[in-house]
């Protein structure tokens, strides 16, 4: 019996030494553990969100560089192929140039030439025509000698006329 | 900086030399100071070799006793609820009639000579008889009554109340150190007696409390909690050695462990909402004729607001107080053998240790789980006071059951 019951002094020392005890841990202990932890733990809770965060940055920068390198190897190809086209562009026109004047040079020579021709055929009959005349004149000069053989050859002259 | 890890350093032995100085500076000046308190206001009880037998003869003749001067017959009842009981002094060894103990303060407050004070070393007398001091009698059971009946109230330092005054010692060094070390190394990794009491903060935090009370308003309670579950813990580790500053029953004690429950009580009470009250006076979704005309459910619920404490109370005394009885028990074993033949009590000794090493080791694991569950019940009692229940909730649970 003496074991369970509770005696005066005990109670009032106890419950005064928990008091105070409760008022110096719950001050100075409990509450600056507790804003320890909490603020360690969200300084991991923050570092954890930060790594994360980068890590998923770094995943873009990733994604961005690929996407940039692709870019320029696109646009490599645009301005090798459109280079391509522009030198064949330049070479056809400057073909179809060459053609061109070739056939203009050809054509201006033909000219010149037929003209040459033309000429050349004027000249010689002009040639001919004054050797003709001198001809002519000689046999003419020969032949009115004698009358009756001029007479004879303007005859025959006259007929060869009628056939041209 | 790393001066506060007094206890922790000693645990490391990579520690460098520079770290420990503090610690092997202090802790032993801690210790040493005690203890030449303790050996200046020791006193030894060395009763007159030669009066002594005469006086035991004396009363022998007078109660006509057949047993022979100077040995007394050994009772294991006396002797274990003198070992888990309170004292006016803190006794430390006896040895035939050499007596070694501490003296403590007795405070009176009285009817005749109103509030005295006194040392438990005046009271005169011997053995295991009432002593007496200025007309005041401190009787076998460690009352002190007045000699003409008057009203005493004791308020005396008893070895309990000692014990308690030393844990609280104990746990403001510990714990301001920890929160000291807490605010100096911010945010950085626990180490030694931080690291140590961080494993059981967390534990008491996040695995009792937050979970018994919510997230919302654990932060209240917490200061409480905290405090209850290290100074159960404590006092029942202190409670299993046997040597001071150790060896006081102070966890199995009713009187302490009624003032504990007795804070959960009041505190559970002032907390209580409006659905708890309302719980307790008019439980809803009950059938009204468990209310009306015999108000049977408030009657079992108000019973309920005072066995709930009163179920800590007696579990953790008696838990406590069963296994230093059991232990005690065992040593006892030894002398109830011894008196038969000395040959026996040694034979005996022994298979003692060893049960009393088991319940040692039984016993720490005990020492934790008490404190465990006074703080998780307490919590729970806090968290069932501030519960908000809804209509809906009821319905439904009405219809599960």
């Amino acid at each position: 019996m003496e074991l369970v019951t509770p005696s005066i002094g005990l109670i009032f020392w106890m419950t005064l030494s928990f008091l105070i005890l409760l008022f110096i841990l719950g001050k100075f202990a409990w509450k600056p553990i507790m804003k320890s932890l909490k603020d360690r733990e969200e300084t991991i809770a923050q570092a954890l969100n930060l790594a994360e965060e980068a890590r998923a940055e770094i995943g873009d920068l990733k994604a961005e560089n690929e996407r940039l390198a692709k870019d320029a190897k696109d646009e490599r190809d645009k301005l090798l192929r459109e280079a391509r086209d522009v030198r064949d562009r330049i070479i056809d026109a400057a073909r179809l140039e060459a053609k061109q004047e070739g056939a203009r040079l050809m054509e201006i020579t033909r000219t010149d030439i037929r003209n040459e021709i033309l000429a050349a055929r004027t000249d010689l009959k002009n040639e001919i025509a004054a050797l003709s005349v001198m001809i002519a004149e000689k046999l003419v000069k020969d032949e009115l000698q004698d009358k009756k053989k001029s007479e004879a050859l303007v005859n025959k002259l006259l007929d060869e006329v009628k056939w041209n | 900086m790393q001066k506060n890890y007094h206890i922790a350093v000693a645990f490391s032995k990579a520690e460098p030399m520079k770290k420990s100085n503090r610690f092997r500076r202090n802790i032993p000046l801690v210790f040493f100071t005690f203890f030449i308190t303790l050996s200046v206001a020791l006193q030894v009880f060395a009763s007159n070799p030669d009066k002594q037998p005469a006086e035991d003869k004396e009363v022998q003749a007078v109660e006509g006793h057949e047993v022979s001067a100077g040995s007394e017959k050994f009772e294991p009842g006396t002797f274990i609820m003198h070992h888990i009981g309170d004292a006016h002094e803190w006794h430390i060894l006896s040895s035939g009639n050499f007596h070694l103990s501490v003296p403590l303060p007795v405070i009176l407050l009285t009817e005749n000579d109103g509030l005295i004070s006194f040392c438990s070393s005046n009271f005169v007398g011997h053995g295991h008889g009432p002593k007496e001091y200025r007309g005041y009698i401190l009787t076998e059971n460690n009352h002190i009554i007045a000699a003409d009946g008057s009203q005493v109230l004791d308020f005396s330092i008893t070895k309990n109340v000692l014990a308690i005054f030393i844990s609280m010692v104990f746990l403001c060094l510990i714990f301001l150190s920890v929160a000291r070390a807490y605010t100096r190394r911010k945010d950085q990794a626990p180490r030694g007696l931080q690291n140590l009491m961080e494993v059981l903060i967390l534990f008491i935090r996040d695995e009792v409390i937050r979970p018994a009370i919510g997230e919302k308003k654990y932060m209240k309670y917490l200061p409480f909690l905290m405090t209850v579950f290290f100074f159960i813990f404590l006092n029942n580790l202190l409670g299993l050695i046997p040597i001071i500053p150790g060896g006081a029953n102070v966890t199995g004690n009713i009187s302490v462990t009624l003032v504990l429950a007795l804070f959960t009580f009041v505190i559970t009470s002032f907390s209580g909402n409006r659905s708890y009250w309302q719980h307790i006076v008019n439980a809803p979704g009950v059938p009204w004729w468990l209310k009306i005309p015999i108000p049977l459910m408030p009657i079992i619920e108000i019973l309920g607001m005072f066995t709930k404490p009163f179920v800590l109370m007696v579990r953790l005394f008696a838990n406590i107080s069963a296994g230093h009885i059991i232990a005690l028990g065992f040593f006892s074993l030894i002398f109830i053998f011894g008196e038969m033949a000395a040959g026996i009590g040694f034979a005996v000794s022994p298979a003692s240790i060893v049960f009393t090493v088991f319940m040692a080791l039984l016993e720490l694991l005990v020492a934790f789980i008490q404190a465990y569950v006074f703080t998780l019940l307490s919590a729970m009692y806090f968290g069932m006071a501030i519960e908000e229940h809804h209509k809906e909730a009821h319905t439904h649970e009405i219809e599960h059951h």
